[in-house]
């Protein structure tokens, strides 16, 4: 069963199934909560009370010092005037939608060509892999600060077959490029994924279309992308949920401004310059549940989109 | 030939690492096309080595350049070194208020505190929703797989006014407390589907021996848990330390910095011509990721192929 599988009919059910929750009901009740109780505080403290208190607090004006003030949707009335959000929405929706599909793209061919028992596999996937652990961290964001810029390493190459490079993340046109660049670079974790999938798939269909006569082509359209559907989709799902909330790459490239001239402001960099550089926190906070309603509706398109093309084995 | 005969080797290298695979699809019966196979794997290591080379040059030439004085960094693309320059490493350690090792414990502090609270608080609930029958649980379940997807952000303003009214802010209780309370909703999502793999009837056996859950979570549970204990250790420990936005949110202090915001604080502070002692902290920063990847891989790439696949 892949775990998409279960995602989904966890939409349909509100519920996972398991067949033992017929035969029992709460025998063991008591000795559950015990073993779920660290859970249950963190969800009520940690998750639904702070979600219930931002959807409150982005009702109001509030700057920590005092007292919130009931505003009603004056910030979501903000928010339709805000000309930098505006930007900033764009900034990171071209960073998804081109991101996002790039990445899963190599993520994709990589782990085909890998996949056929090649020699020297767990090498290469070690190879591939790595960049996806490092990804995250300030200190490859810092790298890619100075591998594009102006006299950086790639235009150290570039200079060496006599082309002259932009300031890659001083040019507004290509700053945001370099760090969707920075997102197909950790493809790693996709791949990994993407491998683990072709594996599942049975043999005997490729034999089949084989004695049929069919192409590599034909076999990959036909048997591999439709088998592997499920494991598209759910990459898909993860990475957009996951793109939409990057931060620090954008953070350290742009020295904290989301510069050149707001071109890779990010949305959650925007927000966090209106939560904890200005402390306007009613508005941060009615731009968090902009973000989630967004996240939200980008996941439920995928889920209504993925019953035209994932396909479903069983 | 020499391609075909080591096939089976390979095939066994890598579904002992991923999972229970079917049979890898190229079988020794094509024997007519062996040629034809050889230069088909002939190109493809061609594609692997050169994308694997453009991907690992970067990290490489930052190794090499931390060791170069620092004019060289942005006048020589290549990888070759005439002598070691330590100094970017000695001065790089020094130059914040504090020496780089005063971040690297503070980091090791919360991350060791995040994975003890993962390891607790993610089996425990694990064990409720793989084993135990009780009201609520469909729902709590779905819950909590929600919660996997849910934004940081939405839920960071009120969390940053209840930390800061207990005057936790500048401490490092916000990073580890949430950890102690099960919020990484993803590692109980992978400890539960490993549960769900381990066979009923060891539970009911101990369950004969009148053995009560704590015992059977303790005793039988979790021992044979230990590959799901370890991929949540190592991912835990890669991305709490990699966690920039957390740290620089609550820690403002110098004295209480994290690697990352250490590292920013840095990137802020030096004009361009230390670049040299810049990239020499980051590779002291990216260096215990870098051995964790080392020994840990087996289970990292274990952990992600369950969660996707399994």
């Amino acid at each position: 069963m892949s775990a998409i599988g279960e995602l989904s009919t966890m939409t349909r059910r509100k519920g996972p199934m398991t067949k033992e929750e017929k035969k029992a009901n709460g025998r063991d009740n008591k000795a559950a909560y015990v073993f779920l109780l660290p859970w249950l505080i963190g969800l009520v403290v940690i998750t639904v009370g702070p979600m219930l208190m931002s959807l409150y607090l982005s009702f109001t004006d509030y700057n920590l010092l005092q007292p919130p003030q009931w505003v009603g949707i004056d910030n979501f009335v903000r928010m339709f005037g805000d000309a930098r959000l505006h930007n900033s929405l764009r900034v990171t929706f071209t960073y998804v939608l081109v991101g996002v599909p790039l990445q899963l793209a190599v993520a994709l061919v990589i782990a085909l060509v890998l996949d056929k028992g090649l020699r020297g596999l767990p090498f290469y996937r070690s190879i591939f892999y790595l960049p996806s652990l490092l990804g995250g961290s300030v200190a490859v964001a810092i790298l890619w600060k100075q591998i594009f810029g102006t006299t950086g390493l790639v235009n150290q190459v570039l200079a060496m077959i006599g082309i002259q490079g932009p300031g890659w993340i001083s040019d507004p046109n290509t700053a945001l490029g370099s760090i969707i660049l920075l997102h197909v670079w950790t493809f790693g974790s996709p791949m990994i994924i993407f491998l683990a999938g072709l594996r599942q798939i049975p043999n005997m269909y490729y034999e089949a279309a084989e004695v049929d006569g069919a192409t590599t082509l034909q076999k990959f359209w036909r048997i591999t992308l439709p088998m592997l559907s499920p494991i598209i989709f759910f990459n898909l799902v993860l990475q957009i949920i996951g793109s939409f909330q990057s931060f620090t790459q954008a953070f350290i490239v742009s020295g904290g401004n989301g510069g050149p001239s707001d071109s890779t402001m990010f949305f959650t960099l925007y927000l966090y310059q209106k939560g904890f550089g200005q402390f306007d926190m009613g508005y941060a906070s009615a731009m968090a549940w902009f973000l989630l309603v967004i996240i939200g509706a980008f996941t439920a398109i995928n889920f209504i989109a993925s019953k035209y093309w994932v396909f479903y084995d069983d | 030939m020499t391609k075909i005969q080591t096939l089976p080797a390979a095939v066994e290298g890598q579904s002992s690492k991923t999972s229970k695979s079917p049979r890898r699809r190229e079988s020794p019966g094509n024997l007519a096309f062996s040629r034809n196979a050889r230069i088909k794997g002939l190109i493809k290591h061609a594609i692997l080595i050169l994308v694997g080379g453009i991907m690992i040059y970067p990290l490489l030439w930052m190794v090499v350049s931390s060791l170069r004085p620092n004019d060289l960094i942005f006048r020589e693309p290549g990888l070759w070194l005439n002598n070691l320059e330590m100094s970017n490493y000695t001065d790089g350690w020094s130059a914040l208020t504090h020496p780089f090792g005063h971040y690297m414990i503070n980091s090791a502090i919360v991350v060791l505190g995040s994975i003890l609270g993962n390891l607790i608080s993610c089996s425990m609930a694990a064990y409720a929703f793989a084993r135990l029958q009780f009201s609520g649980k469909k729902l709590f379940f779905g819950i909590m797989l929600l919660t996997i997807m849910l934004p940081f952000h939405v839920v960071i303003v009120p969390q940053y006014i209840l930390f800061s009214q207990i005057g936790w802010v500048n401490t490092f209780w916000p990073l580890i407390v949430p950890k102690l309370l099960a919020t990484d909703a993803f590692f109980v999502f992978l400890m539960v589907q490993f549960i769900r793999g381990i066979p009923k009837e060891l539970d009911e056996a101990a369950r004969i021996d009148g053995a009560g859950h704590p015992r059977i979570f303790l005793r039988v549970i979790l021992p044979l848990m230990v590959p799901a204990l370890a991929t949540t250790t190592i991912f835990t420990f890669i991305w709490t330390w990699n966690d920039f936005f957390g740290a620089l949110i609550y820690l403002t202090d110098p004295d209480m910095f994290t690697v990352p915001v250490a590292l920013r604080a840095f990137v802020d502070s030096q004009s361009a011509t230390s670049w040299g002692s810049l990239f020499a902290m980051s590779i002291v920063s990216l260096f215990p990721v870098f051995l964790v990847f080392l020994f840990g891989q087996r289970f990292l790439i274990k952990g992600i192929a369950t969660t996707g696949i399994k």
